[in-house]
């Protein structure tokens, strides 16, 4: 029964996040300028991170939390790259 | 003391984080952490980062008491917004108010602080004239956020005072 | 069966509505980033995603694991703090850049930056 309960929250919050993760991609397409991309980018980052965290709670597997951990600073990083970018048209100065 | 461990609390958090991610504490990992986190913290001298010395404890947690609560309520109102937004456009705007913080670090907090509420964005600070440029989603009440701002400051000249 | 059916309702419950919760205030930080109307508010939005969101599914996390005590959940206490963390740091750089680029362009509605002031005499 707690089980059943579960399984279907968490299909259901998959479902929600799938939708935000939809919205997020939207404004990456569509833009319409450089920096609501790279905030749409940075919004599927971490959507795909819950993603990863509510697979995790499903099957107790512990390699969704450690990617889930790698796809939080990789996302960041590029985030400040291209935020960098923007600002001066290179990366290091 | 000091030339083997120029930030000790740098290098504590560094060596518990260290462990966290390994999830372990064999000696390996203990040994491996230490290294790490001592070569870290001469790293961070030559970055040459401003100190300062938060003090009062208690003001502090009653402070980060006041900041989460008033994250849990900007992230209700801003909800609101977000879901109002097609009968009602957000008055959004931006301002301008004068800051008196000297220190570095209470300056980057008050950054974070304000980035993290989510009814206000951090946009630009004139370190000469002192005065913070940031933006407000929903900007019924002017005075509401200034005075908001005013009592972080406030906050922050306690704790770093 | 599953780990699943080893918690008590009460932990169940409890994971149901953090994860329902976190997912929910997740989906309306996007729905503002596909709504509102231009990029200064949109900024505003994905703080919404990253405190409520993150915040409230990692407890779900941590609540269901501390009580099956399956398995560690010192990932989930370290996401929490790399994600507040990191956040406020693109969010402010981003700002930023866009502020720069508006200028750039002379985009209006945009602040104006404000002419310097003389350097002091004594630097």
């Amino acid at each position: 029964m707690t089980e059943l309960a579960i399984i279907w929250s968490i299909l259901a919050a998959q479902i929600m996040l799938g939708l935000a993760m939809a919205f997020a991609l939207y404004r990456m397409v569509k833009g319409p300028r450089a920096q609501d991309r790279i905030l749409g980018l940075d919004t599927l980052y971490i959507n795909a991170m819950l993603m990863l965290l509510s697979f995790g709670i499903r099957t107790a597997n512990s390699i969704y939390f450690e990617s889930a951990l790698i796809v939080a600073l990789i996302g960041f990083v590029s985030s400040i790259a291209f935020g960098k970018f923007l600002m001066r048209g290179e990366v290091i100065e | 003391m000091r030339t083997w461990f120029p930030y000790p609390l740098l290098s504590v958090g560094l060596l518990l984080i260290w462990l966290l991610l390994n999830q372990s504490v064999a000696t390996g990992t203990i040994v491996m952490g230490t290294i790490l986190s001592v070569a870290l913290g001469w790293v961070t001298l030559k970055l040459n980062p401003t100190r300062s010395h938060p003090r009062r404890i208690l003001r502090t947690l009653r402070f980060s008491a006041s900041v989460i609560l008033d994250v849990v309520r900007s992230n209700i109102a801003v909800m609101l917004v977000i879901l109002r937004v097609g009968r009602r456009a957000p008055n959004s705007g931006f301002l301008t108010v004068d800051l008196d913080l000297e220190d570095e670090n209470a300056l980057a907090l008050l950054a974070c602080i304000m980035t993290a509420t989510p009814g206000t964005a951090w946009l630009e600070y004139d370190r000469r004239r002192k005065s913070l440029l940031f933006h407000v989603l929903d900007m019924e009440n002017e005075d509401v956020w200034l005075q908001t701002v005013k009592r972080y400051e406030a906050g922050l000249k306690e704790m770093f005072g | 069966m599953s780990h699943l059916t080893d918690l008590p309702t009460w932990a169940a419950i409890v994971v149901c509505g953090l994860v329902l919760l976190g997912s929910a205030i997740a989906l309306i930080g996007s729905l503002g980033l596909l709504r509102l109307p231009d990029f200064y508010t949109r900024l505003h939005a994905p703080t919404l995603a990253t405190s409520g969101g993150v915040i409230l599914i990692c407890t779900a996390s941590i609540v269901c694991f501390a009580v099956l005590q399956s398995r560690w959940v010192f990932h989930e206490v370290l996401i929490i703090v790399f994600v507040i963390m990191t956040t406020p740091v693109t969010l402010m750089l981003l700002g930023q850049a866009a502020l720069y680029r508006d200028r750039v362009e002379e985009r209006r509605g945009v602040p104006l930056k404000q002419k310097p002031l003389p350097e002091p005499a004594d630097e």
